[in-house]
């Protein structure tokens, strides 16, 4: 019951964990990833990134900007041009 | 024969130079593994990167598919992209780059087609200069930061973007070194735009993806992105390669600057050994005349 995320930026690899859900700023919406997703892939505006890392914590937010999501097989990749903190 | 002072004079020069080498090979050899690590960071996203976009290049192809990667229809203006250093001291890499620029020109040259550089650094600037003058479109100025990171690949990135939507030409070459070791950096010379389709491992397993707005704009975002990202790579490539060539260009310098002080020193100690043998046989002469 865990889901593979990944957050890559061209400078490095931020981020590579198995966690809970992801909730992802979408370009039309935010939405939420939990493990077996259907496979789908969306470009991101500027916004957080929140990692629920079990189901009943709080998250944690990364601030990406620029960039995109893709749901997969393996898990879901966002692919941020910058992040913060 | 060189008098004894003009021999000390030389072996001192000789040894501040050593200095100079020796410090500038540590000073690379530490850059070298910083640059050598920040090549390696960049590759995962520039690999996911152009998985996407290959998976997505087979879904929108045809009248569909944004200028970028469709091309403007001709292939006559070619731009070459140098990617030089901003310092020398490093050997044969800028030499080695514009040779294989220079090379790419005259072929395309050859077959008719017009040929127009971007240089990026400034040690490419002077030797094209010579050969190509009035071919020189743009050059780009990397040498005011220390390290040119993702901002600069952006920056270069949106003015090549520029240029080819005002139409100044059709198809794009990045000539860059690939860091292989720090005795190797290859020349290399890559289609940047249009952006090449890249080969798709095999068809897609089946699952049916949903794309968020529509797969051309998506497309339409990636393209401009896939383009800064190959920069970027690029610009880390060249500071790998910069100071993997610089560490060996400057070994061998030491390395030389030593075999020669020990050949002056062995020279400079003759002379003085027969300087001081003359002397003795002078004062031996004229105390035997008395």
């Amino acid at each position: 019951m865990a889901l593979h995320f990944e957050l890559v930026t061209p400078a490095q690899l931020v981020r590579s964990a198995d966690v809970h859900m992801v909730v992802v700023p979408g370009a039309e919406g935010e939405f939420g990833v939990l493990e077996g997703h259907a496979p789908f892939m969306s470009t991101i505006r500027d916004g957080a990134i929140k990692i629920y890392t079990s189901a009943n914590g709080s998250p944690e937010e990364i601030k990406v900007q620029g960039g995109f999501a893709e749901v997969g097989a393996t898990g879901l990749t966002v692919l941020a041009e910058h992040v913060e903190g | 024969m060189a008098s004894l002072k003009e021999l000390k004079g030389r072996i001192n020069s000789v040894k501040s130079t050593q200095k100079i080498t020796k410090a500038k090979q540590m000073v690379a050899a530490a850059k070298l593994r910083k640059a050598q690590s920040a090549a390696e960071a960049a590759r995962p996203y520039a690999e996911r990167l152009a998985k996407v976009m290959g998976s997505l290049a087979t879904k929108v192809s045809g009248d569909g598919a944004p200028k970028l990667l469709a091309g403007t229809g001709s292939d006559q203006r070619h731009l070459l992209v140098l990617v030089n250093t901003d310092k020398g001291l490093c050997g044969g890499l800028n030499a080695n780059l514009v040779k294989a620029a220079k090379a790419q020109a005259a072929q395309l040259l050859g077959q008719g087609k017009d040929v127009s550089f971007y240089l990026v650094g400034k040690k490419g600037r002077a030797p094209i200069r010579r050969d190509y003058a009035k071919n020189i479109a743009h050059q780009f100025d990397t040498s005011t930061v220390r390290t040119p990171g993702f901002a600069e690949a952006e920056q270069i990135a949106a003015e090549l973007i520029q240029l080819f939507e005002d139409g100044k030409f059709d198809v794009a070459h990045l000539v860059y070194p690939v860091f292989k070791s720090a005795l190797a950096q290859d020349p290399t010379s890559v289609q940047l735009i249009p952006v090449p389709t890249p080969e798709t491992a095999g068809a897609d397993n089946g699952a049916v993806v949903e794309y968020e707005p529509d797969e051309e704009a998506i497309l339409a975002e990636l393209l401009p992105r896939y383009v800064r990202t190959r920069l970027f790579g690029a610009l880390l490539e060249r500071e790998a390669s910069e100071q993997g060539a610089s560490m060996t260009a400057m070994d061998n310098a030491t390395r030389n600057a030593g075999e020669l002080i020990q050949k002056l020193t062995i020279q400079y100690n003759r002379s003085r050994q027969a300087a001081i043998t003359t002397e003795l046989v002078e004062i031996i002469a004229g105390a035997e005349a008395l």
